[in-house]
């Protein structure tokens, strides 16, 4: 078994509020300087660029989960994640599905565009991905499970877009393999709310620039970086777990 | 003026609680974020809003509003019914949207006095 340091959280220049220099060749060399082995993009309710920063990550030995930091009918942020392409094409397929439909404005919100290894744009998304999808928050957990994904709300502490700003505390009973606490919560507090003792818990530096990337970190003991061993940790199976590396 | 008298006036539906029918009206709140409803309702109040998640009923319940009322047709999750049920918070619904059924219970609270 290994141990693994792991941001689960970063944006990349397709979010509207993502920095431009957000780029996977960028994101992968602040992972590599940062010593970290994993990383998941969780753009906005889009998955568009996933795959030329785990193509990237591949060559550069550091495992790139993909997926996408989606929001709920009741505006909660939930980080979702895949080790392969097939998961998030599916996550993807239904995020089109799902998505109200409005037109990004970028001069107000950002620019939504998504690049390749030398940082040619190699498409725009014309819909607003801050949006809501048409889905609440049980809706979200059972389609992300049935695709073989793992799906943690994002950010529980935080006064917006939480579990605790939209619907005033996080469900004792809530579904999902596990809850991400922000940068910004202190480990006294987790503990008072008793976040620790509802769901494992995983941290991601939500780095929307360079320098945020591996700021916050979940460490992981498992046998490999696959999906399948983070499933198992979430569930400590055989001795595996996951920590926010603050809550140690 | 108590619940069952604002669903006749306002011709709200009842999905469930009706136990609590008979609670006292004082007063309404409108917010969609839970975390505010803890921090600004007051009991009496019916609280006007579009989340249906079963924390409502659970908000609801903590405040000691009299009612919740659902806006734009839209229904509460069954656990979040079942929870109504049990604590005896009225879960109601309006087609309206919630400017004109604020509106309209603003009015009818107003007219009452």
């Amino acid at each position: 078994m290994d141990t693994f340091r792991a941001d689960l959280h970063i944006h990349t220049v397709l979010s509207p509020c993502g920095s431009l220099e957000m780029s996977p060749a960028r994101i992968i060399q602040e992972a590599v300087n940062k010593n970290l082995d994993i990383l998941a993009i969780t753009d906005h309710n889009s998955t568009r660029q996933c795959r030329v920063v785990m193509e990237m990550g591949r060559k550069a030995g550091i495992t790139v989960w993909g997926g996408a930091e989606i929001n709920t009918r009741e505006e909660v942020h939930c980080l979702v994640f895949f080790d392969d392409m097939a998961g998030i094409e599916r996550l993807q397929n239904w995020l089109d599905q799902w998505l109200m439909v409005i037109k990004n404005r970028p001069d107000y919100f950002g620019d939504q565009v998504w690049v390749d290894e030398e940082e040619n744009i190699l498409g725009e998304e014309e819909r607003l991905l801050i949006m809501a999808l048409d889905r609440n928050l049980d809706q979200c957990y059972e389609a992300v499970h049935e695709m073989g994904g793992v799906f943690a709300p994002a950010h529980i502490d935080r006064p917006s877009n939480s579990l605790t700003s939209q619907l005033g505390f996080v469900p004792p009973d809530v579904r999902a393999e596990g809850l991400e606490i922000s940068p910004g919560v202190s480990p006294e507090e987790v503990r008072a709310r008793g976040w620790d003792k509802m769901k494992p818990l995983l941290a991601g530096s939500d780095a929307h620039q360079p320098e945020k990337v591996g700021t916050h970190l979940t460490i992981m003991k498992m046998k490999n970086t696959g999906l399948e061993e983070c499933k198992n940790a979430l569930a400590r199976k055989g001795g595996r777990y996951v920590f926010p590396r603050i809550m140690k | 003026m108590t619940v069952n008298d604002v669903v006749q006036q306002l011709g709200l539906s009842i999905y469930g609680g009706e136990k609590g029918l008979g609670r006292s009206v004082t007063g309404g709140y409108v917010s969609d974020l839970l975390s505010d409803v803890m921090g600004n309702a007051s009991e009496g109040d019916v609280w006007i809003t579009l989340q249906t998640h079963k924390n409502v009923v659970a908000v609801a319940s903590l405040k000691e509003v009299a009612a919740v009322v659902l806006v734009k047709g839209l229904k509460p999750d069954a656990d979040t019914l079942a929870q109504g049920n049990e604590e005896e918070i009225p879960v109601l619904g309006s087609e309206l949207e919630t400017f004109d059924l604020a509106g309209r219970l603003y009015v009818l609270l107003n007219d009452d006095k």
